[in-house]
């Protein structure tokens, strides 16, 4: 029998404690991988809807929300005169309801822009788009939940529409999305001559700088940042991944109260014997060590039960037909690896105060414990 | 006479803030390779003074060396137990939900020691007390006699030179009893282990190389 062995036949010894505690770190894990996996697929969507075949995002400065950004008509054509652009694709956001579905985004977008042309057209084609006057169009995940084919009429907010086509992107947002062109979009909205950001391809990478100077010269009203700089600093994302961290570590909070509890019981249930262990000539250290060990042991077999359960909860829900696509989780190894590491210190932290009194049990008096 | 393994002089031991006196100025002198019994009634003291010989609880005043250390010291005491005391208590205190073999590694586990060496000197000493058939069972499934068995093989393993030994009969059946001070005592004979007994059973104290009598926190006399 070596010491790990005694760990875990300790835990084996203890089993329905120890179960208790690996549930509690295990729902943990559970909860962060779901949270932070869900909230970065839904960042990565958005990013992906900002970022097609682009490198800068152009919008309006200080405002808490692209939905309310406006860059003008006019400030589009400038921008496409600038000469390090090569592609300035406007975007127009807003939102709409229809049937028994109260939030819809809609894309407002021209008929050559990139996403329409990497996109899996099921009905209709990109060289269609727009010049149905009366035409939307659907992602393809947004014409199953409106019930929706090809010439139907549908009514979106408060406008009566045929559909004229229909495509499947990778982006779950999209897909559950409906499109117009940008002028009937903006008319719809009552926007005229505005949109929402303007995604910009340089002609060439190392032009970013004096693209960032020309729009800021040109345009103070406007902000132009690279993607990555936007992901970073925009406030949407920041408040998602803080409130997704927060989350999780409530949830590692509780996993881990469940571990100092778990082991606070143990001890106790286990004066005489760790008294034991001490006349027998185990040290203080090892003792401790005793504790520590069993947490850890707990955390360990809690990882492999959060993750199980979480990648269980995220494929459940990625083909949840209720989340209409809108869940794609992503699993970054950074997140991953803070995933295991924030389990094992919550246990280890649970930890202290059980294994610091069982090192501080004596002999003497603990043997006369009954 | 071999050198003594145990000194005491004048030690003292009070509980409830030093309302209750349970040694009183207590000196002895034990020898390596005797068998000493601490003979006296429930409550005399006798425990306690086993308890400070081995380190379990530290003295309030007074000198105590054993086997050349000084259990006010923590390493001296670590010391003591992992390789110069072996302990036997009325209560086996052993794991009862862990095999008669695993609470026999369980001192060679403190002391880091290979599980080959401690394999083979666990089925020795099991031979040698008796419970080799019983490696495999669980404390909970044998008889007293074995557990009190297993409990003096467990006190051996990591080849103590002094065995303490607390009421090691008081628990058990007469006949048991008999028998486990008999192997206590082929113990002393056989592998020169030095043992000091506390019994408040005059009939195993009489049968000890020393009796000290042990009355109200103090030694009396030897007979």
């Amino acid at each position: 029998m070596r010491f790990l062995a005694l760990v875990f036949i300790n835990l084996r010894r203890h089993r329905l404690r120890a179960l208790i505690g690996v549930a509690g770190i295990g729902f943990g894990v559970a909860a962060m991988l779901t949270i932070l996996s869900i909230v970065n697929g839904a960042i990565g969507m958005f990013e992906r809807i900002l970022a097609v075949d682009s490198q800068y995002l152009v919008f309006e400065k200080n405002v808490s929300d692209l939905f309310f950004s406006s860059v003008t008509d006019e400030q589009v054509a400038a921008l496409r005169k600038l000469p390090q652009v090569a592609l300035a694709q406007p975007l127009l956001f807003g939102l709409v309801s229809s049937g028994d579905r109260p939030i819809i985004t809609c894309f407002g977008l021209e008929a050559d822009n990139t996403r329409l042309a990497k996109a899996r057209w099921i009905a209709g084609s990109q060289a269609d788009f727009g010049k149905n006057p009366e035409g939307i169009w659907l992602g393809s995940r947004a014409a199953e939940f409106l019930n929706a084919k090809p010439g139907d009429r549908i009514t979106v907010g408060n406008g009566d529409f045929v559909v004229a086509g229909i495509f499947a992107t990778e982006n779950g947002f999209e897909d559950g999305g409906v499109f117009l062109p940008l002028k009937t979009a903006q008319e719809f909205f009552e926007r005229e001559g505005i949109s929402s950001v303007v995604a910009i391809k340089l002609r060439h990478d190392s032009e970013g700088e004096a693209f960032k100077a020309a729009v800021a010269a040109a345009h103070p009203k406007l902000l132009a940042l690279e993607n990555r700089e936007f992901n970073q600093g925009y406030t949407q994302f920041r408040i998602l991944h803080l409130t997704a961290w927060a989350v999780g570590l409530c949830a590692f909070l509780l996993g881990g109260l469940g571990v100092a509890n778990t082991m606070l019981l143990s001890v106790f249930g286990r004066i005489r014997e760790i008294a034991v262990l001490r006349v027998c000539g185990f040290s203080q250290g090892q003792v401790a060590a005793l504790i520590f060990g069993e947490a850890v042991a707990i955390a360990a077999l809690g990882v492999a039960l959060g993750l199980t359960l979480g990648y269980g909860a995220l494929f459940a829900l990625e083909h949840a037909p209720q989340f209409q696509g809108y869940v794609q989780a992503v699993v970054k190894p950074v997140m991953f690896v803070g995933i295991i590491v924030t389990a094992l210190v919550t246990a280890v932290a649970g930890a202290i105060y059980p294994a610091r009194f069982a090192a501080r049990i004596q002999p003497a008096e603990a043997l006369r414990y009954e | 006479m071999n050198p003594p393994l145990v000194v005491a002089r004048d030690l003292t031991k009070a509980y409830d803030r030093g309302r209750v006196r349970v040694l009183d100025g207590v000196s002895l002198e034990i020898h390596a390779g005797e068998m000493v019994a601490l003979w006296g009634a429930s409550g005399s003291g006798k425990s306690t003074l086993l308890h400070l010989i081995g380190g379990l609880d530290l003295a309030d005043a007074g000198e105590l060396s054993v086997c050349g250390l000084d259990p006010r010291r923590e390493d001296h005491r670590q010391d003591l137990r992992r390789h110069h005391l072996g302990f036997v208590f009325q209560l086996h205190n052993l794991i009862a939900d862990l095999t008669v073999e695993e609470n026999l590694r369980i001192p060679a586990l403190a002391d880091n020691r290979p599980p080959a060496e401690t394999t083979a000197r666990l089925r020795e000493l099991a031979e040698a007390v008796g419970i080799a058939h019983r490696l495999d069972h669980r404390i909970q499934d044998i008889s007293g006699g074995e557990r009190q068995r297993t409990a003096i093989c467990r006190a051996l393993m990591n080849a103590p030179r002094l065995l303490l030994a607390d009421e090691p009969t008081g628990a058990l059946d007469e006949t048991t009893g008999d028998t486990v001070f008999a192997l206590l005592r082929t113990l002393v004979r056989e592998r020169g282990v030095t043992i000091v007994l506390a019994t408040h059973e005059r009939r195993f104290a009489e049968q000890c190389d020393r009796m000290l009598r042990v009355r109200q926190g103090r030694i009396e006399a030897g007979e």
